[in-house]
């Protein structure tokens, strides 16, 4: 590997921190769900960075097992969207404050 | 010997320029993700985001990573994504200016700094390898990478692999129960209703 491990693991930590910062600024609930899918995509850089580090394809079999879950994931908080907007028009995340509003 | 060294010079140029570009792809999509004003445009600038990880998993021998990124996470989840926000319409904008909580931002980011700082250090100065050996197979030496991953998928992860099967099918059932319609229950009195109005 030319490009040293470090910058990749530099770019996660950079790509999971703009996730991070965008979730916690972000009112819109699927602007927010899209920074989660963000830091998802920086734990699975960080994975395959240490596979190819490690020499240990239990890196990469991880990020499988990680793709099968983020698609659950989204499948399920999208329906929750759905339902929520079907219920109440335009809410942001600061309108949701009861879980059976 | 610069004859047989230029061949590996400029494999490393090669590799530093994909890794530069693909990092500001990277970073310049999930900067769109999290300041776009849109939806609709930062659920584009996701797909930007996946495509430069899909490039860099390929920069490191995960090939087969790489294309389940495209098709699953370009193909399917960022449609899946821009479906809802037409689904349900919330295609204007939202005013990225307004500071709903008083300090949240400026919270935000000092808490983002502080977890860069943190990451940063981890990668920097604690030291990963600990010489055990590795339990699921090596990455490299003979063989495709989709070989090496099916059997270790297949083999050492076989029962989180069935696991996640069943994960699968309950959210398959969860998506539906949320999607169905609420006026199920109460369609029979509806209906009801509607009968005892009508004559």
């Amino acid at each position: 590997m030319s490009v040293s491990a470090g910058w990749y693991l530099t770019l996660s930590a950079v790509l999971f921190t703009i996730g991070a910062v965008g979730l916690l600024v972000r009112r819109n609930v699927l602007v927010m769900f899209m920074c989660v899918e963000l830091m998802l995509n920086a734990a699975n850089l960080t994975f395959v960075t240490f596979a190819r580090q490690l020499d240990d394809i239990g890196g990469q079999s991880a990020v499988f097992f990680v793709l099968v879950v983020a698609a659950a994931e989204v499948v399920v908080g999208l329906g929750i969207i759905v339902a929520i907007f079907r219920r109440r028009a335009g809410a942001t995340a600061d309108d949701l404050n009861l879980l059976k509003g | 010997m610069p004859a047989a060294l230029s061949p590996v010079l400029a494999a490393t140029a090669v590799d530093t320029v994909v890794f530069i570009a693909a990092a500001a792809v990277i970073l310049s999509g999930a900067l769109g993700v999290v300041s776009s004003r849109n939806p609709v445009h930062s659920a584009l600038s996701l797909v930007l985001t996946l495509f430069g990880v899909a490039v860099l998993f390929v920069a490191q021998d995960a090939q087969f990573l790489a294309a389940v990124q495209v098709i699953v996470y370009a193909g399917a989840i960022v449609v899946l994504f821009l479906f809802v926000i037409m689904l349900i319409g919330v295609d204007r904008e939202e005013d990225v200016r307004a500071d709903p909580l008083r300090g949240q931002r400026p919270a935000a980011f000092a808490l983002g700094a502080l977890g860069l700082a943190e990451l940063l250090g981890l990668a920097r100065f604690h030291h990963w390898v600990t010489g055990a050996p590795s339990a699921a197979g090596a990455a490299s030496g003979p063989g495709s990478n989709v070989e090496k991953l099916a059997r270790s998928v297949f083999t050492r992860y076989l029962l989180p692999f069935e696991v996640t099967s069943v994960l699968l099918v309950i959210a398959v059932v969860g998506a539906v129960v949320l999607a169905r319609r609420p006026s199920r229950s109460a369609a029979p009195e509806e209906r009801r209703q509607e009968e005892a109005a009508s004559p």
